[in-house]
Formats: structure tokens, C-alpha cells, sequence
């Protein structure tokens, strides 16, 4: 019986309903000291003065840090970081390295001291004083003089410019609007958190909250001048990413002051702070304009960003689903990115595809409005089998079951065509659909796998769960793989001193982990099988490779199962206390390994001919049913059912992968109706700056959340079949929501969030 | 408990005299300021006596300190989380006298005499509360950060009686953030211990 795609409990569950799981700022040290931040009140400028004398008079303060004193980090070079494999930075700001503001919040100082409460108190007692310069704050004004960017992350970013105004021109039927969404902050529960440890000042080991064990060493290496493999990072639990954890140069501020003190320092982010300085989603300004033909046929899409950025390269990539989604012969998707002098946005859940879809599948309501076809419909219509920009085959598609399953268990047949038809009460009623899409992606990775003689085995790899079910579907993934109970399978991650793996982001861990994992263990049993076989005391002895199974612990004859032994008899014969096997598998296409410092010699298995994107497009797709009830009085929206029914390859775990969609829904109804950071256009600092204000849904804003999914394993990504599911669930709620909304009020909302301002 | 030196008259007065100096030219008012420090010098440590699972701390803190930092940075209960710091997420929530309380907006210098439970001394021994283990069972949690605040606070919600209907479940327990977003499965561990 397979392990894998059983709905088991976690196997760290234990450890984390009774507190016993350790997150970053939990990994207390003797004779740790705490640090406070600084932070910039100004949006634009140069520091002038820094006056620590009353900071330095608090009890208990042992150092004050500014860019007059602190270490001097190596400056940033995108070649040479590319080369160690440090380019990829959160923001390239290296912490206090001169005395410039680029945003309100930036760290600018930091204070060190013996207790929590007095590096807080003190850090308020620091006297700085600025040479203001006008910084760009108001979003608007700064488009007029935004740029076109021309690449984005390897890919062309402008698609087709300018071409579509024509055949827009001659569509028959068209829409043409403008949708705009809010700055979205992740707010993952853990607030960041560092401890930093040097030893000899050339060893350095940091517990932090992040999505990549392995790119967080590699990237303090580099800024320290230290050898990777003298920078450790460990992070078995953290608490919530969703994008935020993992590139952000606090880590390197709390290794600076714990330089600077002598001693081991602690610094936890506040909640105001990660508003700040962890970055965020970047507001959006889209235009949509979809053309068809008499029959409904899309003949021409296009999509247009305006959004903005500041210290880095990234943009919100909002057009990326206009790319992917339906059958049209032409389509544009073009940007144009700002800069303001505002924190750096970031990924965050489905960057680009969660405002993008808004935009997209509001717009395809629209045009199915207008064309007097229902929505599903007009999408099945205008489905496409193929990458429609490079013409690819999908790698494994069934978002026509999607539609078609996620009708049938939402009821969509009793949905009225026309707005304000269902009431219940004094509520209007309305059912919405969006299509869900994301790409998946594969990259490089290491596992080793270890068994004792006791038979109990051990799984390592520099991966990270936060919060995904990394730790459990790895277990299910070896019992299957050596025919172990997933109760004597312990997994090991979160460590930059294991096998390397990917970081958690983007919605690859599963699918890059798994294969390399199941290739370790098949290494293993064939050095067990090899073991036996040259045994003469083994019933195995003399067979060859080929004619070995294995099941319950043991290795055994395939023609004849009677001749069998178990995994510990051949070792402790072979008098073994242990047995290891570590494997790299790395997909034909997708990122390789750029991360050093693999425990074990991976044992280089040539590149499989999966994942390759010359043959096939890898993308994930799914369909999203909203029904609303909507207080016409009061213009309060209350989302009432969801039905998410996903088309993501093989299941893993239906517990755990269920558990992520509805996750990734309800954080689509935060950006839906309630996830706002608002700024004030003189000053430039965030005026959302906690959860009092920054509104996350709550209990009562959630409704029972209906998954389904169609399961059936990608036969091109790897072996396993799995494709990624945590950003997946967010796309195309906001839209399936706003959809909703206006088939219950009649009212089309093109701005999130939802806010009951914008119904009345 | 510690004598008290000045009475809640004295400070009533005090802060009423330094509310009418607030209009008083700034030299008079940074005397007043300097008098009042010599009257009432600021405390900054202060002996508390406790009790935390059922163990008794007799201990020394910064008046500052919240409950939450003294269990999570000087008793190592780590168990009970931060995740705001303003009483706003839920993540810090402790049960102090079978209460459920936000630790973090409670000054470790109020809890003095009082009995405080955190996530850590919810179970009897290796044997899970129920409500733990539905919550394993329901999947109640993905990152595990809010999920001792979510127990906590769930255990209290079942005391409270506040488990009627899943509507009333989700209205006392709308204090306590999941962004990973496993309310449906919480609600379904409260609903199973409720039973």
C-alpha cells in the first residue's frame, strides 16, 4: 500500500501543538545580548548627525552601531555575487554602510544590549538628524516618469508592444478597463528573527527565520568575506514565509552587532517593522482589453502593468497569466516600473498572478457579460492544450475537469446570467468563478538518506517547511521508496550544513526535493542488495541486481519472495552500524546548484530528461467558485462558500496539499476584501503599520472551503509527478470574488480591496 | 507582595498637578520633573512571586517586561509565541488563574500570586490534551506559530461554552490570526472536543 498521497498527520505535529518546535529567536544562547533598530523617519536624504551620547548612558547598552562605526561589509557587485551565488538580495542595501536613506523605516542604526527592554528603550534615545532631500512617495506622479524594464527575472519583459491596438480595434466585441490593487504585506504569524553566534571570528552561525537555509549562508558569506562553508544557518520550524523570509539584510545587521558586543545577539523584527523592511507586494495599476470575434472567440489580449520598485530589479509581474492563459492570436503584455522611495517590494504568494488574475479573470467576466454567455462557458471556449507564446504542450492540463468538476460541486447551473436575481433575506447573492494558474518549477537538489542497523531511517537535505508539510510528505516519499513505516523515518532540514536544496519559494520544494530523495533511497537499497548478494550467509547471495524487490524492511527474490532478508540482518552481518546514500538529480531545464557545501559527495546522477521546457510548458491550473452575500445597506461582502478544485499534478499528501489551498484562499480573500497598505503621499511611510490595521481574514471571515483535485501525476516534470501547490490557491480568488459580487449587486468593483465604501 | 510606598491618591494628584503644568513655561515643568524623580524614583526591577504549570518562580523582573518575554527569553517556555507584540494576533495566548490572556499586553509584575498556564503545561505528561491532538488530527496548523495561541485560546473557548455553533466557535475565536490559513481546520478540532 503507497505511502504517498495518504492523508497522514504531520509528523512534526506533535512538536508543534505542545511548543516544542523552535523557531529562530527561540534558539537562546548563554551570554546572549539583544539588539534593537534604528530606523530612518525620513523617505529621501542623507544622514547629517548621529548622536549616541544618551543612548550610551542607558543601563545595560553595550554597543550602538551606525554607518560611522559598523563593519564594512563587502560593497555590492552583481558579477561577483552572481559568482558566489549571493546576487539574489531582498533589497541591495547592505545594512549601515553609509549614511544615505532610500525609504522611511530603513535600519540605520542598531543597538545592543544586555536585555530586550533596555535595547528597545534605549534605541528611542538615539538623536539623528537628517539633510531632507524631496522624495518620490506618490505613485502616480512618479509613472510619468517611470521606464520600461526589459528583462524580467531571464524573459523579455515587454510582449508584443504596441501591436495589439489594431486587431483591438477591429474586434467585434471589447472591453477595455483599468483594475487596480493595493500594496499587500505578507505577515507571516513568526515575525523574523535572528540569533547570530561567531566563533573565531571566521565561523559564523546564524538561527534565522528563512525560506532558504542554503542562500541566507551563502549570501552573509559573501557580505563578511568568510568561506560559505564557514557560515552556518539553521532554521528547522519557521513560521509562515509566503515570500518574505529568506534574502532580507537584518540577518547581516544581527551578525555585525553580535561582532560588535562580543557576544551572541538576538534580534526578533517587530510586527511595525515587517511592514517595512521585509518587503512587500507593490500596488498595481493594470489595463486589460480583451477583443473577440461574433462567436465569443478571444482574438486578441492585452495587458498592461504600471507598478513600481526601489533597490532591486524585481517588479510585480501582474501580465505573467495573460502569457499562459486561453487560445488568442495575439496578445501584449507590457510594464512600466517607478521607482519610489518606499521599502522594497518583493515576491509574495503568486507574485504576479495574484493581482494579474484579478485583473485578467475580471475582465473575462466582463466580456462574458457582454457577450451574454455564462463565464465558464465563455472560458471553455476559448481554452487552450498549448503554451500559447511558445506553443509548447503543457506538461499535464486538465483545467477543462476543473470547470467542469468545480460546477457540479458548487451548483454553478443555479447561477442566474443576469446581476440581482438571488436574495436571502436582506443579503443579494452572487456566484463568481476566476481560472487559477501557476507555473511549476524544478530546480537541483541534494538528499542524503541514511538507514541504522536497527533498521530506522534518516532523511537530510537543506530544505525548509514553512508550514507546507515538507517534513511529512518526505517521510511518505522514502516509506514508499524503501518499504519503511513512515514511523521510523526521521527528516532532517532546515540546515545549511545538509545536502543543499532549493529555498522554499516558488513553489518547486516538492517537486525538486522528491526525485532526489527517491533516487537516494534507490542507491541505498541497491548498496543493501549489493551487500547481500555477495554475502554467501545471504539468501539473496548470487542474484542479480535486477532480480531484487523489496517491501516491509526487506530485500527479497522477485520470482520467488520466500527468499528474502531483511534491511537490518544484511547489516548487521556486514557488522554496519549505519548505511548512507546521497543523490543530486537536476532536471534537464530549471535551475542548477549553486549552493556549496554539501555534507556528503553527491553522487552525480545525469541530468534527467524531465522538466525540460523545450518539449513541454510546465504550468499548474485550477478553477475558483466564490458565493457571496452582500449587505446592500451596508456594503459589508461576506464570502459564504468556496469551492477550489486544482489541477497540480500527483498529491502528495491529501491532508497537507488540501491544507495549502484553502490557505492560499484565504489568503486570496484578505487581497480580496480587506489587505490594504496605505501611505501618506507627503511623507512616504506607511500609515497601515500593524494588524490593528493591516487587516488578515479572521475566523468569521472564512467560510468551509471546498477542495478538489484532479491528482493525476505529471508524467514530464520528474519521476514523482508532483508539481508545486503553494502559491496556486491564491490565484484567481480576488477575482472570483469581485465576479461574484457583481453578479449578486450588478456592481463591477475594479479596485481592491472590496471595501464596503466602494459598493455604496 | 511588596509594601506599596504611595497610594493611588498620591498619583491621581500628582499626574492632575502634571497635567495643569503642561501649560506652564517648560523650565518650571523640568523642575517639577526633577522633584518628582527624587519623590518617586522609577523602578526598574521588581521581585515577583508565581506560579507557571503548576512549578512556583520566585523572581526578579524588569518592571518592562511582559509576561511573554519572561517566559520566552528567561524561562525558556518558548512554547507561547510573539507575533505582535499589541495584543492583536493572539499567538502569546497563556491561560493566567484559567483565564485565557494576552501575554503579551500583561506586565509580568501583574501576574504576581497568580497561576499562569502556557502551551507547555496543557498536557498531562506525554499524553496530549485533547484538544492537541485534534488539532494534529484536523490539521489545524501548517507553520505551527500561531498554533499554541490557537490551543490555548481554543481550550478557553470550551470552558467558556462559547461552542454552541460554528458561527459562535469562529466569533471567540476571531482574536486568534492563522495567516497560513487553517481556520477550517481548527474550528473542526474545537467542534471534535466540544463534542
Amino acid at each position: 500500500m503507497s505511502e504517498t498521497g495518504k492523508p497522514i498527520n504531520r509528523i512534526d505535529g506533535r512538536l508543534k501543538v505542545s511548543g516544542k518546535a523552535t523557531y529562530s529567536a527561540e534558539f537562546n544562547q548563554p551570554n546572549m545580548a539583544y539588539a534593537f533598530p534604528v530606523r530612518a523617519t525620513i523617505a529621501k536624504g542623507k544622514i547629517a548627525s548621529i548622536d549616541d551620547a544618551a543612548v550610551k548612558k542607558e543601563p545595560g547598552v553595550l554597543s550602538v552601531i551606525s554607518h560611522k562605526n559598523a563593519f564594512r561589509l563587502k560593497p555590492l557587485d552583481i558579477q561577483a555575487q552572481m559568482k558566489a551565488g549571493a546576487a539574489f538580495l531582498g533589497e541591495n542595501l547592505p545594512p549601515l554602510q553609509s549614511n544615505i536613506v532610500h525609504y522611511p523605516g530603513q535600519f540605520i542604526a542598531v543597538v545592543v544590549a544586555e536585555s530586550y527592554e533596555q535595547a528597545r528603550a534605549a534605541a528611542y534615545k538615539l538623536k539623528v538628524r537628517y539633510t531632507v532631500e524631496k522624495g518620490a512617495t506618490d505613485l502616480k506622479t512618479e509613472l510619468l516618469k517611470s521606464k520600461k524594464p526589459k528583462m524580467f527575472m531571464g524573459e523579455e519583459a515587454q510582449v508584443n508592444e504596441g501591436k495589439a491596438a489594431a486587431s483591438l480595434a477591429s474586434s467585434t466585441n471589447r472591453v477595455d478597463h483599468t483594475y487596480s490593487t493595493p500594496v499587500e504585506h505578507h505577515h507571516p504569524m513568526e515575525p523574523h528573527a535572528t540569533v547570530a553566534l561567531w566563533e573565531n571570528s571566521d565561523q559564523l552561525t546564524l538561527y534565522d527565520a528563512t525560506q532558504g537555509v542554503g542562500l541566507t549562508g551563502t549570501i552573509a558569506a559573501y557580505f563578511f568575506g568568510l568561506k560559505p562553508e564557514n557560515v552556518r544557518v539553521i532554521a528547522p520550524f519557521v513560521g509562515g514565509g509566503f515570500g518574505c523570509k529568506g534574502l532580507w539584510l537584518h540577518t547581516l545587521l544581527v551578525a555585525m552587532a553580535a561582532k560588535a558586543a562580543g557576544r551572541p545577539v538576538k534580534l526578533a523584527l517587530t510586527r511595525q517593522m515587517m511592514q517595512t523592511n521585509v518587503g512587500h507586494r507593490a500596488a498595481t495599476i493594470q489595463r486589460v482589453a480583451l477583443g473577440t470575434d461574433a462567436n465569443g472567440k478571444l482574438s486578441v489580449m492585452r495587458h498592461h502593468t504600471d507598478s513600481y520598485n526601489n533597490l532591486t530589479e524585481f517588479f510585480e509581474p501582474s501580465g505573467k497569466q495573460s502569457l499562459v492563459l486561453y487560445e488568442a492570436p495575439l496578445r501584449e503584455v507590457t510594464y512600466n516600473v517607478a521607482k519610489l522611495n518606499r521599502g522594497t517590494p518583493t515576491f509574495m504568494r503568486a507574485p504576479g498572478e495574484t493581482p494579474g488574475t484579478f485583473a485578467l479573470e475580471s475582465a473575462m467576466d466582463e466580456m462574458a457579460y457582454k457577450l451574454k454567455i455564462d463565464p465558464v462557458e465563455f472560458r471553455i471556449k476559448n481554452h487552450t492544450t498549448k503554451d500559447p507564446m511558445k506553443g509548447h504542450e503543457f506538461s499535464s492540463e486538465f483545467l477543462l475537469d476543473c470547470y467542469r468538476i468545480g460546477a457540479e460541486r458548487f451548483g454553478w447551473s443555479s447561477r442566474n446570467l443576469e446581476p440581482r436575481q438571488k436574495r436571502n433575506g436582506k443579503y443579494l447573492v452572487g456566484y463568481g468563478m476566476a481560472t487559477a494558474t501557476y507555473p511549476a518549477g524544478r530546480s537541483a537538489s541534494s538528499v542524503k538518506v541514511v538507514m541504522k542497523s536497527n533498521g530506522d531511517v534518516t532523511l537530510l537535505t537543506a530544505s525548509i517547511d514553512i508550514g507546507t508539510g515538507t517534513y511529512t510528505v518526505l517521510a511518505q516519499t522514502a516509506s514508499d521508496a524503501l518499504g519503511v513505516p513512515v514511523e521510523r523515518i526521521e527528516v532532517k532540514i532546515g540546515d545549511s550544513a545538509l545536502p543543499p536544496s532549493p529555498l522554499a519559494g516558488g513553489s518547486q520544494t516538492t517537486a525538486s526535493i522528491h526525485p532526489a530523495a527517491l533516487e537516494a533511497c534507490k542507491l541505498l537499497r541497491a548498496q543493501l542488495a549489493a551487500l547481500a548478494t555477495a554475502d554467501p550467509a545471504s539468501k539473496l547471495n548470487g542474484r542479480k541486481p535486477e532480480d531484487i524487490g523489496y517491501a516491509d524492511g526487506k530485500l527479497f527474490v522477485t520470482a520467488d519472495p520466500n527468499k528474502a532478508e531483511s534491511y537490518t540482518d544484511i547489516l548487521k552481518r556486514a557488522k554496519r552500524n549505519e548505511m548512507e546514500a546521497c543523490a543530486t538529480t537536476q532536471p534537464i531545464s530549471g535551475a542548477g546548484l549553486t549552493i556549496p557545501g554539501a555534507l556528503c559527495t553527491p553522487r552525480e546522477i545525469p541530468a534527467d530528461q524531465n522538466s525540460d521546457i523545450k518539449q513541454h510548458a510546465f504550468h499548474s491550473f485550477g478553477a475558483q467558485f466564490a458565493e457571496v452575500w452582500v449587505d446592500e445597506d451596508f456594503g459589508t461582502i461576506r464570502v459564504t462558500r468556496f469551492t477550489s478544485v486544482q489541477d497540480v499534478g500527483r498529491i502528495m499528501n491529501e491532508k497537507t496539499a488540501r491544507s495549502q489551498i484553502i490557505g492560499g484562499v484565504i489568503f486570496g480573500i484578505g487581497a480580496a476584501l480587506m489587505e490594504a497598505t496605505e501611505y501618506d503621499k507627503r511623507w512616504g511611510n506607511a500609515v497601515v503599520r500593524t494588524l490593528a490595521d493591516y487587516h488578515v481574514p479572521v475566523h468569521l471571515d472564512v467560510p468551509p472551503i471546498d477542495v478538489h483535485f484532479i491528482g493525476k501525476p505529471d508524467p514530464h516534470i520528474s519521476p514523482i509527478g508532483a508539481r508545486g501547490i503553494g502559491e496556486i490557491g491564491i490565484t484567481g480568488v480576488s477575482a472570483a470574488i469581485a465576479n461574484a459580487v457583481f453578479n449578486a449587486t450588478g456592481k463591477r468593483v475594479r479596485d481592491l480591496p472590496l471595501t464596503p465604501d466602494k459598493l455604496l | 507582595m511588596e509594601k506599596q510606598k504611595y497610594s493611588r491618591r498620591f498619583f491621581l494628584s500628582t499626574s492632575a498637578m502634571a497635567a495643569t503644568l503642561a501649560f506652564i513655561p517648560v523650565g518650571v515643568k523640568a523642575f517639577y520633573n526633577n522633584v518628582k524623580k527624587l519623590v518617586i524614583p522609577l523602578k526598574e526591577k521588581m521581585a515577583i512571586k508565581l506560579s507557571i504549570n503548576k512549578a512556583k518562580y520566585n523572581l526578579t523582573v524588569d518592571t518592562r517586561t511582559t509576561l511573554l518575554d519572561l517566559v520566552r527569553e528567561q524561562l525558556d517556555l518558548t512554547g507561547t509565541k510573539k507575533g505582535c507584540d499589541h495584543g492583536q494576533c493572539g499567538a502569546c495566548t497563556v491561560h493566567v488563574n484559567g483565564q485565557r490572556v494576552l501575554s503579551c499586553l500583561t506586565l509580568a509584575a501583574t501576574v504576581q500570586g497568580k497561576e499562569v498556564t502556557t502551551i507547555e503545561g496543557l498536557s498531562q505528561g506525554s499524553e496530549l490534551h485533547p484538544m492537541q491532538q485534534a488539532f494534529i488530527e484536523c490539521d489545524g496548523f501548517q507553520c505551527g506559530y500561531c498554533t499554541p495561541g490557537q490551543i490555548m485560546s481554543a481550550v478557553g473557548c470550551v470552558n467558556e461554552g462559547h461552542t454552541h455553533s460554528v458561527e459562535e466557535i469562529k466569533e471567540f475565536m476571531s482574536g486568534n490570526l492563522c495567516r497560513c490559513g487553517a481556520y477550517n481546520g481548527i474550528v473542526q478540532s474545537i467542534q471534535k472536543v466540544a463534542k
